[in-house]
């Protein structure tokens, strides 16, 4: 392992001792890496697999052969889609999830517009209010609003869950959108208002634009989490058959069919699927919500 | 000036007052209602659902545009001063009208409730409260919560803080190893549970093991653990499942503190002749203390309300696996008891009141 050329020694020297004490801990990370990844990925395999095969033997014996294509198919994702429903409940969390994080980023932005930039009585007891319940558990308020909702008549519809997740998801929203916007230098709104701009233009215009690092990161951060919510959509969007979303559908198949893996590896990779390509497409916006959003309730 | 600026605008704030409540509270009031109507039309109408679909995106996402708009343009007519009063609350308005009715009226609410009987109908005095602190559902509800913040917290915290350094150290692919260890946070807790029990899966003892771990345990000659329904093993199998979701969550934030550590400080160590694991315990850690305390606490208050993963692998608590938030589910949805529900709902609050008080104090010290 000696280096032939004596000048060189040296500097292959150290080389070489750096390369020595980090193949240890190189070797521990990709021990580490495997093991995190390895429940994933027999999931996902197995979601592949014909039934028979599932119940018959382990995920990993198709290693010994993986292109002997007769062991792979799609017929697991087909049978979960259609004749289970799941194709329905993906469109619902789509409609569960996208209002909800459209609307709470509306009014927060406005909402932190005024506490940036506009003058207003009580705005200090205002704000530190957004900041007290920002970590307050939802879980506080699930009786309490489904007993306005019963009032309401709001259980079980779009509008109840949209506005749920509009007040769960509006602190974190505001206090975010506050700090980036509370840094927009002066100078730039001062010129807004001389060039004559309504507060509302100067916001719609100016304001909104530049928060859109801000305003990503939340929106990515409210995505997953309101994509991911069993608690609330139990709660509010109940669970019947036409307007439950995806978790609470899968939730349902793990209680009535919980020995039936083609099932529950399809349906749940369906799941995850869209979080998954939110992670891997934007993945420094996504840690970067995710570590403001961490203090949510 | 300052002087004169106050008392006229505390007295313009008193004749406005009642017009200020009015512009804040009247148009979300009026656009929930109109919202409230189109969704109830079409929860009872028969149309294509798809329809009734893309017709309730619009009317919600365009509706609070709509709002703003509509509002803006009506204030904006009003003469010159009372316009520019107006107009923030224009802005905060729906905002703070919508936290008051979520977050801040439920509070008092459930403290009222905590009062009342299952069906909130007879005051009970501290019934509610006597019965969660004696009752033994909730005890092991408790038991539970504080195991899993203890050994999840501890583990996720240490397990990211070691991993956070070695990433550190292996160059071009660090990035890539930490996005594998990161990947579970993105997953619901609802798929977690799925594919945990997919891994836990034990199958009878004369078939073949398909899930995972019991394979290897029979493949070294044991035989085969129903995981989920073993007690005690049960609880740290559920727990399992958290600490590889929240493992890489912690890794990421620990290592961006281990990289601010200056690399001064750490060849000054190993030129003292410090071995790798006293610079880990003698600089590292004390250097990066605050963001291990912030972590921790993080941790904490996720693992404090847990309630997915309990509630999708163990059939909602089944064989002493309750927590706290599932033990509260419970009350309000299958016992539909509403009094004992609220107290376990507010006991997640105080758990939660440090937090609150020390975000204030960040608040008043203008940290934050």
């Amino acid at each position: 392992m000696k280096s032939p050329s004596q000048s060189r020694q040296s500097k292959m020297g150290t080389w070489l001792r750096a390369f020595l004490s980090a193949t240890p801990v190189r070797f521990a990370v990709i021990v580490i890496c495997f093991l995190w990844s390895l429940p994933t990925v027999g999931m996902l395999i197995s979601s592949f697999r014909p039934e028979a095969d599932i119940n018959s033997s382990g995920w990993w014996t198709v290693f010994a052969h993986p292109f002997e294509f007769t062991q792979w198919t799609l017929a697991n994702y087909q049978g979960v889609t259609s004749t289970l429903g799941l194709g329905q409940a993906f469109l619902n969390t789509l409609l569960v999830t996208i209002p909800s994080v459209v609307i709470p980023i509306t009014i927060a932005a406005f909402a932190a517009y005024a506490f940036a930039w506009l003058e207003f009585p009580g705005k200090n007891i205002l704000f530190a209010m957004v900041i007290v319940v920002m970590v307050v558990p939802l879980h506080t308020a699930l009786i309490p609003i489904l007993r306005l909702y019963r009032v309401a008549d709001l259980n079980g519809t779009y509008l109840g869950i949209w506005l749920a997740h509009t007040g769960f998801g509006l602190p974190l929203a505001i206090y975010l959108l506050y700090g980036y916007i509370s840094t927009i230098p002066r100078e730039i709104m001062e010129s807004a208002v001389i060039d004559g701009a309504s507060p509302f233009t100067a916001f719609t215009g100016m304001i909104l634009p530049l928060s859109i690092p801000a305003i990503a990161s939340f929106a990515i951060f409210q995505f997953l989490w309101v994509w991911n919510d069993l608690l609330v959509a139990l709660v509010f969007l109940g669970t019947s058959r036409e307007t439950r979303v995806m978790t609470s559908h899968m939730t349902e198949l793990v209680g009535s069919k919980g020995q039936d893996w083609e099932i529950l590896t399809a349906g749940g990779f369906i799941m995850m699927i869209v979080p998954l390509i939110v992670f891997f497409s934007l993945q420094r916006y996504f840690i970067r919500g995710l570590l403001a959003g961490s203090v949510k309730g | 000036m300052d002087m004169n600026k106050q008392t006229s605008s505390l007295s313009a704030w008193l004749t406005m007052g009642p017009l200020r409540l009015l512009v804040s509270l009247v148009v979300p009031v009026i656009a929930f209602l109109v919202l409230r109507w189109s969704f109830i039309f079409m929860r009872d109408s028969d149309a294509n659902r798809m329809l009734i679909g893309v017709v309730a995106l619009i009317v919600g996402v365009g509706g609070v545009w709509l709002l703003f708009w509509i509002t803006n343009d009506l204030v904006g007519r009003l003469p010159g001063p009372l316009r520019d009063r107006l107009q923030p609350f224009v802005f905060v308005g729906p905002g703070v009208v919508i936290l008051g009715i979520y977050l801040v009226y439920p509070v008092f609410n459930s403290i009222y409730l905590s009062f009342l009987d299952a069906r909130s109908e007879n005051f009970v005095g501290l019934d509610n409260w006597i019965y969660t602190f004696t009752n033994s559902g909730s005890l092991i509800a408790f038991r539970n919560n504080i195991l899993w913040m203890i050994i999840v917290t501890g583990f996720t915290v240490s397990m990211g803080l070691v991993i956070a350094v070695m990433v550190d150290r292996i160059g071009k692919w660090e990035s890539l190893a930490k996005s594998l260890i990161f990947l579970p946070m993105a997953i619901s807790a609802v798929g977690a549970s799925i594919i945990w029990r997919f891994v836990y899966h034990p199958s009878p003892i004369n078939k073949p093991q398909i899930g995972l771990i019991n394979a290897i345990i029979v493949a070294l000659g044991g035989e085969p653990i129903s995981f989920l329904i073993t007690k005690p093993l049960n609880n740290f199998a559920l727990m399992a499942v958290m600490i590889w979701m929240v493992t890489g969550f912690a890794m990421v934030v620990l290592s961006a503190a281990v990289k601010g550590v200056p690399g001064e400080l750490l060849e000054a160590a190993r030129l003292d002749g410090a071995s790798e694991i006293q610079i880990f315990f003698r600089v590292i850690i004390p250097f990066i203390k605050g963001t291990i305390i912030t972590i921790s606490t993080t941790v904490v208050i996720m693992v404090l309300k847990v309630f997915d993963i309990v509630f999708v692998m163990a059939s909602g608590g089944q064989f002493d696996t309750d927590v706290v938030a599932n033990q509260m589910y419970k009350e309000f949805f299958t016992f539909g008891n509403f009094g004992r529900g609220s107290v376990l709902a507010l006991i997640l609050l105080i758990a939660v009141v440090p937090v609150i008080v020390s975000n204030i104090r960040n608040l008043r010290t203008g940290r934050s």
